[in-house]
């Protein structure tokens, strides 16, 4: 069965690299695909369907047992006391029996910041979600320095802070266009009317995207990042190859567009793919499709989760702290670091993936070469050595901006400021409208042990009287 | 008493106390000098506290090694004379040094 499998990825491999650069590249994710639906045929791929059930409380589980891959740790509340305990008494804890397969976690803040500066030990490829995605996209979050420095350098360029100090006026626009249009006489889920919104539309911008066809972008986005093999979500193997051959077709297709128009003598524009196109370095990306698409798709899930599940973050904290609010309304000029303690309460991304490069001694444990280890940045945020009273929400927060939601070392988040600067101008706008934000029920979160993300937040919002 | 001067981009300068030991990271957030973030700490696992060294006194401070190296190669605004001002860790020869700020932190 093994030998069959591995005959059916290698023939995927060659197909793969033989016709990187003539075949179109939804062919090559459909011929992917294909693959993926012949081994289900013959019982060597059982796509994984998880489903819900009450998990027991941390202190009921032998310590081997703990399980933090399971996709509704989250929505269950139960990631506080499961972190919790792995950090007290198994900093670098070994689950041998994950749906996923073996993995280490690292858990505490200065094991965690120290394995992310060591690219050497800690290698990011292939992947850095805990499972494998079915289809071998290359991105450069999944590569490890030099090549890594090269893509990335090529197109870090359009969320620079010389480009945003140029776009902090556009941003401000879209952000109240957004506000300007929500009711105030009823609830409304937040999560649809502002955090995908104005995510969306940030997004669309940075790549110059048809701006009303911006909900692709979310749905691929989703589509992709919650598939069940990688990250524990509800994405089908065969809705994820559909949505991945359908944003190949579409960005393949603005490529072109774009090549054609700058051939012309168009002036290219400080968008994503321009960007791209005007590097030496990624300007014939295009012939390696996989590549193309891996960065692309990057791009979309980086600049969508993140933000948008920091924007609902901040309000749902602000709701179960509402002394902040208070504080926040008195002296709206602690928004800047306010935006750090956010992120770091929120810490939309749970994790990064690492895979050691030898066999090593890391936190008092033996490391084989090969094995996975995630670096779960949503327990080193809650870790009591680094941060007083870590599960507090405090706007002014002395070392707010020390959490490590951005990751640390060569592969730190390159949108880091302009994810602050969306969530600071959101922040300083809702001020300038809104007495009170009030959450109505409970929130709806997502299913995935990648994604700390919310689905629907019900809120009513109640006008500034003065306004 | 030694000092330290700090030149941020626009050309505004601030003169701090030098003190022993102590980074020109921790002295410059420890005085709120603008345009100066250390995100991590200290460790140059962040790049937020990128400084240009004046080049009279680059043999004393010392060039970027290892880590930092690899930090700020990624900024755009990463000069000959760049470190990580977390890497630099002051002492009384220090006495009147001068280094500039990037436009950005990344």
């Amino acid at each position: 069965m093994h030998n069959k499998n591995s005959v059916l990825e290698r023939t995927k491999t060659r197909l793969q690299t033989k016709v990187q650069a003539t075949v179109p590249v939804e062919r090559q994710v459909q011929a992917a695909h294909m693959v993926e639906k012949a081994k289900r045929m013959v019982g060597l791929n059982e796509p994984l369907v998880f489903t819900e059930r009450p998990l027991p409380d941390a202190e009921d589980v032998p310590l081997t047992e703990l399980d933090v891959s399971n996709p509704f740790l989250f929505r269950q509340g139960k990631w506080h006391s499961y972190f919790k305990r792995l950090r007290d008494e198994a900093p670098v804890h070994y689950q041998a029996n994950s749906p996923f397969g073996p993995f280490w976690s690292v858990t505490r803040y200065e094991d965690i910041r120290a394995m992310d500066m060591n690219a050497a030990d800690f290698s990011a490829e292939p992947d850095i979600i805990i499972g494998d995605v079915p289809l071998d996209i290359e991105m450069f979050i999944a590569m490890d320095p030099p090549k890594h420095d090269q893509q990335r350098k090529a197109v870090q360029g359009v969320v620079a802070p010389k480009n945003l100090k140029e776009m902090e006026s556009l941003i401000r626009e879209r952000v109240c266009e957004v506000l300007d249009s929500l009711p105030t006489d009823r609830p409304f889920d937040w999560v649809d009317r502002v955090s995908i919104e104005i995510t969306g539309r940030m997004l669309a911008t940075l790549l110059d995207f048809p701006y009303e066809e911006r909900r692709k972008l979310t749905y691929w986005s989703d589509t992709i990042s919650g598939i069940a093999e990688a990250t524990g979500g509800s994405t089908h193997q065969d809705e994820f190859f559909e949505a991945t051959a359908d944003l190949a077709r579409s960005f393949m297709a603005l490529w072109h567009d774009k090549e054609a128009r700058r051939q012309q003598g168009e002036a290219p524009g400080f968008d994503l793919i321009s960007l791209m196109q005007g590097s030496e370095d990624t300007k014939d990306m295009i012939k390696k499709p996989l590549e193309f698409l891996g960065n692309l798709t990057l791009l979309i899930v980086g600049g969508n989760d993140t933000t948008r599940n920091s924007m609902t973050g901040g309000v749902l904290a602000l709701n179960e702290n509402p002394d902040q609010f208070e504080k926040l309304k008195a002296n709206p000029s602690v928004i800047p670091n306010m935006v750090s303690e956010i992120i770091r309460w929120q810490t939309p991304l749970a994790y990064m993936r690492r895979v050691a490069t030898r066999d090593l001694h890391f936190g008092g444990q033996f490391i084989r070469k090969g094995d996975r280890l995630l670096m779960w940045y949503a327990s080193g945020n809650r870790d009591e050595r680094q941060f007083d009273n870590p599960d507090d929400f405090i706007i002014d927060r002395a070392n707010a901006r020390n959490h490590m939601s951005f990751g640390f070392g060569v592969h730190r988040c390159m949108g880091n400021r302009l994810a602050e600067m969306q969530l600071r101008i959101l922040w300083e706008e809702l001020l300038e409208r809104f007495d009170d934000i009030k959450v109505i029920g409970e929130p709806e979160h997502v299913q995935s042990n990648f994604a700390k993300g919310y689905s629907k937040m019900m809120v009513q919002l109640t006008p500034k009287s003065d306004a | 008493m030694a000092t330290v001067t700090f030149v941020e981009h626009d050309g505004t300068a601030h003169e701090m106390d030098l003190v022993e030991g102590e980074s020109l990271m921790q002295i410059a957030t420890e005085n709120a000098v603008p345009g100066i973030d250390g995100d991590c700490g200290g460790e140059a696992a962040c790049g937020t506290c990128h400084v240009i060294v004046d080049d009279a006194w680059i043999s004393k401070t010392g060039a970027r090694t290892g880590q930092e190296i690899q930090m700020l190669d990624m900024t755009p605004e990463c000069e000959a004379n760049s470190r990580l001002a977390c890497q630099v860790i002051a002492c009384q020869e220090f006495d009147g040094l001068r280094v500039r700020l990037p436009e950005f932190q990344m």
